[in-house]
Order: C-alpha cells, then structure tokens, then sequence
C-alpha cells in the first residue's frame, strides 16, 4: 500500500483517532490530577499538540524507532506504550517505565521502539541519528525519528545532525514540532525567520510544512517520509506547525502572564486536531458515531485502569537508586 | 615476553576486538587518515575499511549523540579524538547523555562506548591542545575513566572497555606512545577499578597517574640512594577507583604524595587526598602532598612549559621533604630523565 497518497480509509481513521485520544485523555487525567501532589515531577503537556505524535507515530512500524524532548508524553503514547508504565513513572513508582528514575521528562518503552527522551533541547537528534546509522550498517529495514521543537533549530546539534544525516543518507525523519514558543519566548526573538523546513534545503534534503492539527496531513508527509527513508534515499525534514494550549511546564493555561492573550489561546483550541479529525470523519462519512464513542470509552477505561495501577504500584526501594547506573 | 609501543598496543587492541566482534565500528576526525590517530587506527582501517572505521565531520558533539543512538541498537562505538580538549565540545552529550541515559531508562538501554582521547603535551601545543581534563569526567556517575600508562595497561584497558556495558573515557598521554613494553600477543582484559603496584616500597605512597608514573619511577631510584623507599600506585582506571589498593598502601607507609599532571583544585589529587584523609587518617604520619601542573593555562614557550609541568625532581624534593631526619646529600642533585626529549615536532 503506498500509505502517502492514501485517501483517509476507516481503518486509518480509526487509528489516528484511537492515537490522539490516548494521548489527550492522558494529559487531560493529568490536569486532573495534578492538584492531588503525587505527582511530583515537572510535566510539560503536549495538550494541542498531539496531532504530530498520532500522525507521525501512526506512519511507523512497531519496530521503527522514537526519540524525544522534555514534552514526550505525546510521541511515547502515539508509538504505542503502555499507559500504565507511563502514568507509574509520574507516580514516581517502581512500576514505572524507567522504574522512578527518569519521571515525565524522560518516558521510553525500548520494547515498542520508545527510545527515550531528553531534556536538553536538541539532545536526541544525535541519538536519532545514530540508531538510524546503526539501522543502516545492520542492513534493517527501518527508520528512527527525531521529534524536537522549534528552539531546537537553535542548536549546534540540528545544524551538525542534519550535515551528518543527509552525508551519510540515513533513515531518519527530523519532525520539528514548531509551536513558535521556548517556554514564554516567541520564535520572532529567535530565529531570523519562521519558516523551520527551509532550513532543510541547505543540507540537501527535502523539508515540508504541514499543519501539525491536521493529523492526516501529517501522516501522508511522515508516510513518504518514512518510504524514502527505506529505499535508502535518506532523511526528511518535517516541520509541524502547531500551538501549545498551556503553560511550557505544569497543568495550567498561561495567558494571565501577557506574552500571548486569552483570545490567541481560546482561537488555538478551537483549531483543535481531535475536532478537525471528527468533523472530517463526520463529514466525508468515514466511522459512525458510535464507533467513535466506542473508542473514546476504550479509552477512558485505559487511563483509568493507569491511575489505580500507578497509585496502587510500590514506590522503588531506598537500595534502587545504586541500581540501573 | 613480546614487547610493543604503547599506540602498537592500542592499535592491537582494536584489532583484536573488532575481528571479534562485528559490531564494533570507530569514527572521529582522522581516524582513517594516513597517519591515523597517532598510527593507533592505521592497522584497524586498513583491516575493516570505510563501513567500520570512517572519517567524520567535525562536529564533536553530536558525533558523540551519534555513538549513543548507535550503542543502543545494538553497536560498540569508538569515538576517538586526537586531542582531549575537543571533549569539552561534547560534554553535553558525554555528561547529559552517556552517563545518564542508561539510568534514565531504568536500566534498560545501556551505553557501551569507547571515547579515547589524547593530552597533546609538547611542542608549545598551549592552553587548547594540552590539558588533562580526567577530573571532570572522574566526577560524573556513570562514566568510566581511565588511563592506562603502560602498552600492557593501554591494551588490557582498551579490550576491557569492548567488553563493557558503560560508556568508557580513555586519556592517553602522546609522551607514553613510543614507549615500549611486555605486551602478551593473546587477547586479555584488566578490569575497571584494579590499580596496580609499579614498585613496593615500604616509606611513602607514591600514586601516580599516566605519564607521571615515568616520573615516579624516576624519583623512587633516585630516592632509594638516599635511603627512603617509595611505593608507586598506578590506579589505571580514575573511575572506578581502587580505594583499596591505596589505602592498604598508606596504612603501610603512613606517608602519601600523589602525582597527577593536571590541575590541583578538585583534581583527582584532592580527590585521592579526601579519600586517605577520610578513611585512613589515624595511619598518616605526614601532611599529604601533591605534585601537580602549575595553576594556570598551559603556556607556549619552552622556557615557561618548563615551569609548567611537574617532573621527577619536585617528587623527589618532596619524599625529601617528609624525611628531612634521614641522611641525604642536597649538593647532588640529579637530571630527571627528559622524557620530553624522545619527543619532537611538529604537531
């Protein structure tokens, strides 16, 4: 099946939307249960985002691999973890994906091709790059993917990943999530201009620009991304545009500190990936109603059963903190 | 026993490891050009070519990303700069990646990784070409530093490094890589953390890192005309350390001077000094004493690199120091043996 230039059939339908609402019902139970305390570690929601993660995620194979940023609940949800590991390690339980050593910033799951994410802006684009290579003198037939953020344009390791990457024709797709925003600063203060795919032309690979709350748009472009890859014709720069609800860390909105305005934020909301994904459905006929209600029950019942697991988990032993060096 | 160089060692050692295990690949600025890492890499590229041991382009930081993404799937990189003060382009990597990932992802996804790096002392290399950084890599959980000072060391060090789970920092000081030694022709390893005793003496501890372990040897001879006998540590591996070696050592010779050629200020001279002060204090006879580079960046000048580096006569002024009683004879001192003048240009 030649994934780019498919239309949106129900099967796909289904599981761009399974992804997305995996995704922000985890993040929502979050806000929920943020004010509770127990989940004490920094959490930066990627609530409006997740159109990038479910469209890029939904384009791999269980084997493909994943690296990500700071806000990585999104991408280790979309590339298929268990919610349970993942709402564990929040608790700080033992449980936990990185057993209470690595909290929100650091979500993985090896087993699904979760390979971890880091804190430093622009840190996993090397990494990305060298498990592609690795791919690649092992003769496999799989990609890895770099997701970061539009400060991470700022960093040596974008410029010198994406000379290395396109020398080398690697399987790697570069997704820059821009949502024009380093915690309260805007992209304008940063960069010369905001157009991140340019940046591609460059190192001589190709770079688009999609809308990242138009999940399907972003599947079609991480598909041909990921097809290129595989016949060994090397990386793709993707930039998604999108825009971040709340605050850079925690469950709040942001508005009230005056860099952006309540209407600019309530505007975003509106342009919402879940609402544009059911009004397509709705609209061309592709899923019933009930199936959707069927999913987003699924749902709810999954990240309910992650919460009682995680609350119920052991913390780690004071012993543990010597262990997994 | 067969004897080889110091970099003949290395070399060897990288051989033997990567015909063994496929997997095994190196990089980095010049390992694969004619002269090859100071000739360490010349023997391994020309046996595994271009997909194993390839040039790179200069960006050390991600290199060193690249070597981790690369570990996790699977990979034994060997990343390898010719000069140890390019590691500080890549500590992000090295310091926030590296040494943490394993531990961020709950053990599951280890770094098996070689980074060799080497002093580039001599020949007016200055302030960015010379240092010995070991202390801030010494200083990170999660690393594992060492620096052999010895071809058997330099080889057993370098196949134990291939065998390991954790990311390794190798320092090589260039003044050891014509240096010649017992070197067995099989493939063995030394384990991390194991120091090893390079003369038994029963009046003061002497621990000595890399290149000043020649100076040390130097010392304990001259010294032994005058009646004090020095007992010479090389701990080999900084991270882990062998804290039992020294301190059975000091409870020994209640005396203790380390000899480390880089900086004092939280250097891995305090560190050693901590350690005898914390755990063996009621044995010391004496104040410790560290032999160490002046505290400044390195100079150009001959003249004031003379100044600069430490040699076997400030180790044996102070084992002088801490038997003043004993019979000796100022007038005569000695020349320490000029290492340096094996050593020549241009780079």
């Amino acid at each position: 099946m030649n994934k780019s230039n498919s239309q949106l059939s129900p099967e796909l339908a289904q599981k761009l939307y399974l992804s997305l609402l995996r995704c922000r019902k985890f993040e929502e139970k979050i806000v929920e249960l943020y004010p509770q305390q127990e989940i004490r570690c920094p959490t930066h929601l990627s609530l409006g985002q997740e159109g990038v993660a479910a469209g890029v995620c939904s384009a791999l194979e269980k084997e493909d691999l994943i690296f990500s940023t700071h806000r990585c609940h999104s991408h280790t949800i979309a590339k298929g973890a268990d919610l349970k590991f993942l709402m564990a390690e929040l608790y700080g339980k033992k449980t936990g994906c990185s057993k209470g050593k690595g909290g929100s910033m650091h979500f993985l799951q090896p087993e699904i091709g979760a390979m971890g994410a880091s804190a430093i802006v622009g840190g996993t684009i090397p990494l990305a790059i060298g498990a592609a290579l690795a791919l690649k003198m092992k003769s496999k037939n799989q990609v890895s993917v770099a997701f970061f953020g539009d400060g991470a344009i700022e960093q040596g390791t974008f410029h010198e990943g994406l000379n290395f990457a396109s020398l080398k024709k690697l399987p790697v797709l570069f997704i820059c999530e821009n949502n024009g925003l380093a915690t309260c600063t805007p992209i304008s203060s940063r960069q010369p201009f905001s157009d991140i795919y340019k940046r591609a032309e460059s190192y001589m690979i190709p770079g688009n620009q999609v809308d990242g709350t138009n999940v399907h748009e972003v599947y079609q472009a991480a598909a041909t991304a990921v097809e290129r890859a595989k016949k060994g014709e090397g990386p793709t720069l993707i930039e998604a545009q999108c825009y971040r609800w709340r605050e850079h860390v925690g469950p709040n909105f942001d508005y009230q500190l005056g860099f952006r305005s309540k209407e600019d934020v309530e505007k975003a909301i509106e342009k919402c990936p879940i609402k544009c994904l059911e009004e397509k459905i709705k609209n061309e006929n592709i899923l019933s109603k009930e199936i959707l209600l069927e999913i987003s029950d699924l749902v709810t019942k999954e990240i309910e059963e992650s919460v009682n697991f995680a609350k119920e988990s052991p913390f780690p032993q004071a012993e543990e903190i010597f262990m997994d060096l | 026993m067969r004897e080889l160089k110091y970099k003949e060692a290395i070399s060897e050692a990288h051989v033997q490891a990567m015909l063994k295990n496929p997997n095994i690949y190196m990089m980095g600025v010049g390992v694969a050009d004619p002269t090859g890492i100071f000739g360490t890499t010349i023997a391994a590229s020309k046996c595994f070519g271009k997909e194993r041991v390839f040039d790179t382009p200069l960006s050390e930081n991600t290199l060193t990303g690249i070597g981790i993404g690369s570990a996790m799937c699977g990979l034994r990189p060997i990343l390898i700069h010719a000069r140890n003060d390019f590691l500080l382009l890549t500590m992000d990597q090295i310091v926030n990646h590296a040494a943490k990932w394993n531990y961020m992802a709950g053990g599951k996804l280890p770094i098996p990784f070689l980074i060799r790096a080497i002093i580039g002392r001599g020949w007016g290399q200055a302030a960015q070409h010379s240092q010995s950084l070991q202390a801030l890599f010494a200083h990170i959980p999660g690393l594992q530093v060492i620096m052999p000072s010895s071809p058997y060391d330099a080889k057993g060090l370098i196949l134990s490094s291939m065998e390991s789970d954790k990311t390794t920092i190798c320092i090589e000081h260039r003044w050891l890589y014509e240096k010649s030694g017992p070197v067995p022709e099989e493939p063995y390893s030394i384990p991390f953390g194991k120091g090893t005793i390079l003369r038994k003496g029963k009046d003061i501890t002497l621990v000595a890192i890399s290149h000043m372990t020649l100076e040390a040897k130097t010392a304990a001879e001259e010294c032994s005309k005058e009646n004090i006998d020095i007992e010479i540590i090389d701990p080999r591996s900084l991270r882990p350390l062998d804290e039992d070696l020294i301190l059975s050592s000091i409870k020994k010779t209640g005396r203790l001077i380390i000899a480390d050629a880089a900086w004092k200020m939280c250097g891995m001279s305090s560190e050693i000094s901590a350690l005898a002060a914390e755990k063996c204090f009621p044995y010391l006879k004496a104040p410790i004493l560290r032999i160490t580079l002046q505290d400044t960046p390195t100079p150009c000048s001959s003249v004031l690199e003379t100044v600069y580096y430490p040699t076997s006569m400030n180790i044996v002024k102070a084992a002088r120091s801490l038997f003043s009683g004993k019979p000796k004879d100022d007038a005569k001192e000695f020349i320490a043996a000029k290492s340096e003048r094996d050593f020549s240009g241009p780079f």
